[in-house]
């Protein structure tokens, strides 16, 4: 008997929290949902995009029709709760309709809050916070030219911003002294005013509305202070509330929100909420990073695994208002027993702080340059001193101080007064030349060539160039033709819209070619599950045949099968086993192959579920661009010359890193001595076993563009190898274009940058902490195929064979 | 003559699906936008599987060596040349129908 869990609302929140909850366990629940709006969950963070007119709600829907159907839910939109009756658990709704519950969730979110002043129930007032404000809103731009939003928050921005695209006239009026005091300071707020002037919205501050007035539909705004303007569209923008109504109705407690402890518990027992609904310890979140941590907590402890208590969460903002960065994190208002720390240039339209408190970094707010929004806000939640900062400021100490000012300086800074030559300029030519010495800056830029005191600079620019900064002045290299974009700034603009879908990334960034094409589908695919560990699942359909079937497909349509063997050691049983596999299903061709492994070669599509279920081994991933296998030397156990115990550590390796995704394949190899039986200087990562420790050679590579590894550095114990190699595959993993292998990585980035990334300590732990993150999400494909009847049915067996049968 | 070959919701999109009728063997696709084609499941390259490749709009590339194909009228995209035997294909009621 399944137990009924009920959701009230069908939005981000709550339905995010179901989908933690179906891949804790998918058969614990009866599930139902009710969602007052008439459509599947879709995005509202890119609600503003759909204003804007380029994308439709089919771009922005999170999840379809048929992933509700496909998960076994009952959906009923159009819908709306109007009772709980928590003593005999069940939901009545505005249809008349009555469901049973066990477990019950509140993901009501939030209603827009319209002000209780004459005419706001005029037509043409509108609030901001559904697609059907978004239709209305695109409607009427269709007929008037006026339009008035009332509240210069980051919504009224937005709204305004997508009334301008429609091409109406469109005036911003805020009853506060200054744009979004929410998110910003008064002096990032005036520079973002003076932003938005620009693009032709109309500010109006110190506006408090006291009635809107017309004849049969709204014509004006008045304020208080008897000013009025003509408006034929007016957008409510003020605020919104948490929808807690029902829930006060039902007996639940409620605050601002409906109170909820660490558990998302409310004060009725089986009853939770989650989202914008929800207040936790006081505070009522709006951005979706928390509702989504909040979503994750409910689900364990829903599914009875109970696991980390929700503590909520330090709150960063990061956005673009109007095409401009904006950024602002913790406590970023100067008041009583602050210091801060400012960089302001009007000239350029960039204004950084960092607010201090009792030496501690608290907060901070940057506008027009947010590269650095990330670190600061690590070092906010950790509470960072500020000796962390250097006096460039924001420049990290812990690059110590080296080429800190050269990146500090902004393109258009000039670094050599005598001639006139900006740091744009330098960085230019070393990335387009491939200039190595100051020399040579000096012949081909004029820099330095006259006083000589800017010698410094810029060899602390060529320095700076030496790693991954080059690739921004080098010629812009797109992700393939479907779009005019890099890797970096698709990268950066799907973690800041948080984009969630293959789908998502291409509407919203306007891909040339909707459907995208052989190099960009799976090259999303990799960015969004790297960036997204756990909640991005792969789209099976992006995925080439070998890794949507997870077997390697052969000339002639058959598929070979590579179990992993770790460390390429083995036992009497697991051959026997093999063995059998081999023969029961007439395996053609058995093979040794080239990373000491064992390939059953020409195998059919429909009995790989059944060879894996045989077989009870994990994949080898000998078809994935991730993790293949560790080649290993016999090592002391036996060998004569062997230093240190490489089939051990081998062993480990490959256990540990097991089922990584990477941007291409990534090979392995210990050898415990200099001989080098297990060739580790052709390797992805090749360690070699000396007296006393061990060598780590990476970007080795053995096939089309031989390559000899690099020796990264040499350490003691394994325990390092392991910390190093982790902190290099996830540096890889996050900084390498996609089907980019090491070696080229490694050349491209140069080994000295990668050097000063991994040895650092405070990048070390991060890296670390973010590829642990990765792993722990991953489970063995096979077994997962071998247990879901669906995707057999799905990917794995054809139509099959018809009589031909005429019909008509 | 008309042939019954499966129903509609035995086709995801984007993601192909290979019947065998008679003696012939069939690649059957339904595109984003909800069209259904039907295609020889064979590569004229090398006799790979079309039925496995990747789908973008009206094209499906082969997974043996990356040749474009288009599923409306069978021909090979540039640089490469040739064509695949497409059949006319029609869904009713839920029912896939191609005609051989």
């Amino acid at each position: 008997m399944r137990r009924k869990l009920v959701l009230i609302g069908n939005g981000m929140a709550g339905v995010r929290c179901i989908e933690e909850i179906l891949k804790l366990d998918r058969e614990a629940f009866e599930i139902t949902i009710f969602g007052s709006e008439p459509h599947p969950n879709y995005n509202r963070i890119l609600l503003s995009e759909v204003l804007q007119g380029d994308t439709r709600l089919d771009d922005i829907t999170l999840n379809s029709w048929e992933w509700y159907e496909r998960n076994g839910i009952r959906l009923f939109v159009g819908e709306t709760v109007t009772e709980v009756d928590i003593k005999r658990r069940l939901v009545r709704t505005d249809r008349g309709r009555v469901v049973e519950y066990d477990e019950l969730i509140f993901a009501t979110g939030s209603n827009p809050f319209i002000l209780p002043v004459p005419g706001a129930d005029l037509p043409g007032v509108t609030a901001f916070r559904d697609i059907q404000d978004c239709e209305r809103m695109i409607e009427y731009a269709k007929t008037y030219k006026k339009a008035a939003v009332i509240g210069g928050g980051l919504l009224g921005l937005e709204a305004a911003r997508g009334l301008l695209h429609l091409g109406m006239d469109v005036d911003v009026i805020h009853i506060f002294d200054y744009l979004m005091e929410r998110q910003l300071d008064p002096t990032a707020s005036k520079l973002l005013q003076r932003e938005l002037e620009k693009q032709e919205m109309n500010v109006l501050l110190r506006k408090e509305t006291a009635e809107l007035f017309g004849n049969g539909r709204v014509e004006g705004v008045r304020f208080k202070d008897g000013t009025s303007i003509a408006a034929d569209l007016v957008v409510m923008a003020v605020g919104i509330r948490p929808n807690v109504d029902l829930a006060r109705r039902s007996g639940i407690e409620v605050n601002r929100g409906i109170v909820v402890n660490d558990y998302l518990e409310t004060s009725v027992p089986h009853i939770y909420a989650v989202g914008e609904c929800a207040e936790h310890r006081g505070v009522v979140y709006g951005l979706v990073a928390p509702l989504y941590e909040q979503g994750k907590v409910l689900a364990e402890a829903i599914c009875g695994r109970k696991g980390k208590p929700y503590e909520g969460s330090v709150v960063a903002t990061q956005l673009k208002v109007s095409g401009v960065d904006v950024f602002s994190a913790g406590e970023f208002m100067d008041g009583e027993g602050t210091e801060s720390i400012k960089l302001y240039d009007e000239a350029r339209s960039v204004y950084k702080k960092v607010v201090v408190r009792q030496g501690k970094i608290v907060g901070a707010v940057l506008f027009g340059d947010t590269s650095e929004g990330r670190k600061l806000f690590d070092m906010i939640q950790r509470g960072d001193s500020v000796e962390a900062l250097s006096l460039s400021l924001f420049a990290p100490a812990a690059l110590g101080g080296k080429g800190s000012l050269a990146a500090a300086m902004a393109d258009t800074d000039v670094v050599c007064g005598c001639n006139g030559v900006t740091k744009g300029a330098i960085c230019q030519a070393i990335a387009e030349h491939g200039l190595k010495t100051v020399a040579e800056v000096r012949d081909y830029t004029n820099a330095s060539r006259s006083c000589g005191r800017c010698k410094g600079i810029v060899a602390e620019l060529l320095e700076h160039m030496l790693g991954e900064e080059a690739n921004r002045y080098a010629a812009k290299e797109t992700i393939c033709g479907c779009t005019d974009l890099s890797r970096e700034e698709v990268l950066e603009a799907i973690e800041q819209r948080r984009l969630m879908t293959v789908k998502e990334v291409m509407s919203v960034l306007g891909w040339k070619n909707e459907e995208g094409c052989l190099k960009c589908r799976p090259a999303l695919n990799y960015y969004l599950g790297m960036l997204y560990p756990g909640e991005y699942d792969e789209e099976a359909e992006s995925l080439f045949v070998n890794e949507r079937l997870h077997t390697n497909i052969q000339a002639d349509g058959t598929y070979s099968v590579v179990p992993r063997i770790y460390g390429g050691v083995t036992t009497a049983e697991q051959l026997r086993n093999i063995a059998d596999v081999a023969e029961k299903y007439n395996v053609p061709m058995i093979k040794i192959t080239g990373g000491q492994r064992i390939d059953l070669l020409g195998v059919k599509k429909e009995d790989l579920p059944r060879i894996w279920a045989d077989l009870g081994m994990p994949s080898g991933y000998a078809y994935a661009k991730a993790l293949r296998t560790v080649k290993t030397c016999v090592g002391k156990q036996f060998c004569r010359f062997g230093t240190q115990d490489s089939t051990g550590l081998g062993i480990r390796m490959e256990q540990t890193f097991e089922r990584l995704k990477t941007p291409h394949k990534v090979k392995m190899a210990v050898s415990a001595c200099p001989r080098n039986c297990a060739e580790s200087g052709i390797k992805d990562v090749g360690v070699v076993g000396v007296e006393g420790g061990w060598e780590i050679y990476v970007g080795g590579n053995g096939g089309t563009h031989l390559r000899a590894a690099d020796l990264l550095c040499t350490v003691k114990t394994e325990d390092e190898v392991i910390e190093m190699t982790g902190a290099f595959l996830q540096y890889y993993r996050e900084s390498a274009h996609y089907l980019e292998r090491t070696s080229k990585w490694v050349e491209r980035v140069g080994l000295e940058h990668i050097r000063e990334v991994l040895f650092d300590v405070e990048t070390r732990r991060a890296l670390l902490e973010r590829l642990h993150k990765a792993l722990s999400t991953t489970t063995d494909p096979w077994r997962d195929i071998v247990e879901n009847e669906r995707v057999q049915q799905l990917l794995f067996r054809d139509i099959g064979d018809k009589e031909p049968v005429p019909v008509e | 003559m008309k042939v019954e070959v499966g129903t509609l919701e035995q086709l995801p999109k984007r993601l192909g699906k290979c019947v065998r009728v008679g003696n012939r063997e069939l690649a059957l696709f339904r595109t984003s936008d909800d069209q259904v084609f039907a295609v020889e499941n064979r590569c004229p390259h090398r006799g790979g599987d079309l039925s496995q490749g990747i789908v973008s709009g009206e094209f499906v590339f082969c997974p043996l060596h990356d040749w474009k194909i288009c599923l409306k009228d069978g021909r090979v995209q540039a640089p490469d040349e040739g064509c695949v035997k497409t059949y006319r294909a029609a869904v009713k009621d839920g029912l896939v129908y191609v005609e051989l």
